[in-house]
């Protein structure tokens, strides 16, 4: 039997580079090969990087010859859009950014490129990351490669339709409300957004610093546990970012789930859920207690009030943070303005696109003289009371359960004209945000219509081990891993 | 319980304390952007949407809750105050759309 090059997990791909059975360079040309073929219809990346990543590519094989490398040593990797890589072109999805050439690397590509991984391309995404559907993006939305009519999700979209469609063999996405999480159920694929503080933030185009981490998205679970491996640790060019002890993840995925409690929380099954994705995930719970968890009943009570809280907070610091782009360091100049303000408001005006525009008023307004009590400060009491309860939902269980969205993929367009109907279909991944808590998306089942459904694991503070256990023993118990679009 | 349908009738609701179109442009001039007419009428409505929808926080009773900016016990992240290499100026200064060669150029101020 001939083995589909580009279908290959990291793992399985490791295995065969390690026995010389295949090269990094035979691995990367299978990718553009699939590239050439499949890209038409899903429009997974921005910008491609053909030249550069065979380069790497031989360059990684030279590095494994010598003995050198590390876990990634030649993997052909997707990067969204909104991490910076030297050299090759990051536009975060905004003409504002059409021409920026990152000076540096983010630590997370210093990571990858110090153990050899090779970098395909930039993956698509909503602009600034602000989005639910990958509609957003400057250059195009990406399909669902499971059905070509329907959103990959976003705001990572790019990075799992990549994934998807064997375009790549894993990604890294950001999670700033959900973004790695819910692209990864809506195409079938495992998204882990690690704790607040984990992986370094230096060199991700800031949306919302106290929310955003990066994160990988993946064929199954065991090369979540590599690519977090990689990517995770302390970096003292993030002061935000945390001096936890990092272990080897891919110890954590054993079998059997014995003495682990996994709540369930009621208020993420209410009204609004489709019922089809209810009872996948119920047969997802199944498989969990079949693996010997206990299953326990509990409650977030102020659930309800995450977006609310989110979409004053999330706003609030975009409008900071996207402040620097004001066409004279770097990004769109308007070339015919003649006072600075006029600059300002016509790069500015010229190149964000609608929601980043919407999202910046309504932060500014929410940050403004008179308002401030009201909106960002009551957000912020109200985040305090989602930490709360999480802190007593893990007094009583290990990890928390759930759907990751209400319903599956929506059509591409079907909420152009609804920003707040997006805005409520992220409920379910926006408190783990605020909480600063992992969560992790992994494949469940299928929607009648063949649209994935992925279960959403939570756990508190860095206790990704425990997440990556349990979605081990859940995609050991289904055996819907593997399964592909057909394309 | 999450019920969207729910969500969106306290929404209509709310609507009476929609933000004006006066004052989206005011806060579109502190933003430093520039809205069109046809712009300004269009993020009126969704704003006014999305700020009813957000009013829904009055629900709680916040008096005696401390804030959360934060959500990691790290403070004071401290580092010894040495030189480290940097970008050359003439890496700063490649993305700039207008630049002299030793600075950014932008309209006199002055």
């Amino acid at each position: 039997m001939q083995i589909k090059l580009s279908a290959l997990t990291i793992h399985e791909a490791q295995d065969l580079l390690a026995q010389g059975e295949t090269s990094s360079l035979e691995l990367t040309t299978a990718i553009f090969e699939r590239m050439a073929v499949v890209e038409p219809k899903v429009a997974a990346y921005i910008t491609e990087n053909k030249e550069q990543a065979l380069i790497q590519a031989a360059e990684a094989d030279a590095m494994r010859a010598r003995g050198e490398g590390g876990a990634l040593c030649g993997i052909p990797l997707a990067i969204k859009d909104v991490i910076c890589t030297k050299g090759l072109r990051t536009t975060a999805g905004s003409r504002i950014l059409e021409n920026f050439i990152p000076p540096y690397d983010a630590t997370v590509m210093e990571k990858l490129q110090g153990q050899g991984a090779v970098c395909v391309g930039k993956a698509s995404m909503d602009e600034f990351a602000m989005g639910s559907g990958n509609e957003n993006c400057a250059y195009g939305t990406p399909h669902n490669p499971w059905n070509l009519d329907h959103i990959c999700g976003g705001s990572s979209g790019g990075s799992a339709a990549a994934v998807a469609a064997d375009e790549c063999m894993a990604s890294l996405g950001s999670d700033t409300g959900g973004s790695i999480r819910q692209p990864a159920s809506h195409c079938g694929m495992v998204g882990l957004k690690p704790t607040y503080g984990r992986v370094s933030r230096f060199g991700l185009l800031a949306f919302a610093s106290s929310l955003d981490q990066i994160g990988p998205i993946t064929k199954d679970v065991r090369d979540a546990a590599i690519m977090l491996n990689a990517i995770a640790g302390y970096d003292p060019r993030d002061s935000t970012s945390a001096q936890v002890d990092i272990p080897d993840y891919t110890k954590a995925l054993v079998t059997g789930l014995d003495g682990l409690t996994v709540g369930v929380p009621e208020e993420y099954f209410g009204a609004g859920l489709d019922p089809e994705v209810e009872k996948v995930i119920r047969h997802g719970i199944d498989q969990l207690k079949a693996a010997g968890a206990q299953i326990k009943t509990v409650s977030l009570p102020h659930t309800e009030y995450g977006v609310a809280a989110y979409y004053i907070i999330a706003p609030a610091e975009a409008s900071s943070n996207l402040a620097r782009y004001d066409g004279v360091r770097y990004g769109r100049r308007d070339m015919k303005a003649d006072s600075l303000i006029e600059l300002y408001k016509r790069s500015r005006s010229q190149g964000f696109g609608d929601e980043v525009k919407r999202r910046i008023l309504i932060g500014t307004y929410a940050l403004s003289s008179g308002y401030y009590d009201a909106y960002y400060k009551k957000a912020s009491q109200v985040r305090t009371l989602i930490v709360e309860d999480y802190r007593q939902a893990f007094s009583a269980c290990d990890v928390l359960v759930s759907p990751v969205t209400p319903t599956p993929a929506w059509k591409i367009g079907e909420k152009a004209s609804d920003p707040l109907s997006v805005y409520l279909s992220d409920l379910l991944t926006i408190p783990a945000n605020l909480a600063g808590v992992p969560g992790m998306s992994v494949p469940c089942g299928f929607s009648a219509a063949g649209l994935p459904i992925g279960l959403q694991i939570q756990g508190s503070h860095f206790s990704e081990e425990t997440l990556l256990k349990v979605a081990y023993n859940l995609e050991q118990g289904l055996h819907i891993v593997g399964k592909k679009p057909i394309l | 319980m999450f019920d969207l349908g729910g969500a969106e009738k306290t929404l209509k609701k709310r609507n009476t304390m929609s933000i004006s179109k006066e004052e989206v442009m005011k806060v579109a001039n502190l933003a430093r952007l520039e809205l069109s007419l046809e712009e300004a009428e269009s993020m009126t409505g969704q704003l006014s949407t999305i700020l009813g929808y957000v009013a829904k926080l009055d629900e709680i009773d916040c008096r005696d809750i401390a804030p959360t900016t934060h959500v990691l016990a790290i403070e004071n992240a401290f580092r010894a105050d040495e030189m480290k290499p940097s970008l050359s100026q003439q890496e700063a200064l490649a993305n700039a759309p207008l630049q002299n060669g030793e600075a950014f150029v932008v309209p006199r101020i002055i």
